[in-house]
């Protein structure tokens, strides 16, 4: 995850607090989603930005995870081609992982 | 579970680009308070 974009998550959540802050990834492989979403929950397990040993505690979902919450037209326009080419499963699993 | 949430998008540019994921949770209900698209390579 872009070190940058770890120090702005870092901001964020200690302005809006992690109970109402989510993070959505959409994120092609199920490893870059799966990083991005550990580096959120617990730190960044390359130990090499902000979040290194920073358990900020996020919940983080990947966009697929969230098709049944969103207007069903504009997920379509948005994401349809994607989720065709994507493997979906592998990523939603991946992703999963680090919200128990 | 989207509705009256803050959300931080982390969009991938050989994935779903930030601005798609932010057309839907807004249709949702959500608050963008942050957008990006990262590029992996």
């Amino acid at each position: 995850m872009d070190l940058e974009n770890q120090a702005r998550i870092k901001d964020l959540t200690d302005k809006y607090g992690k109970e109402d802050l989510i993070v959505i990834l959409g994120g092609a492989e199920a490893e870059a989603s799966g990083l991005a979403a550990e580096t959120v929950a617990t730190g960044d397990p390359t130990f090499a930005g902000p979040l290194s040993g920073v358990s900020l505690g996020l919940k983080a979902y990947h966009m697929f995870e969230l098709k049944d919450d969103v207007d069903a037209k504009i997920y379509d326009e948005q994401i349809g081609m994607m989720e065709m080419v994507l493997n979906v499963d592998e990523i939603v699993e991946e992703v999963k992982t680090y919200r128990k | 579970m989207l509705k009256g949430k803050k959300v931080a998008i982390l969009g991938d540019r050989d994935g779903i680009p930030g601005p798609a994921i932010e057309e839907c949770v807004k249709s949702a209900g959500a608050d963008v308070v942050f957008s990006t698209t990262e590029c992996f390579v």
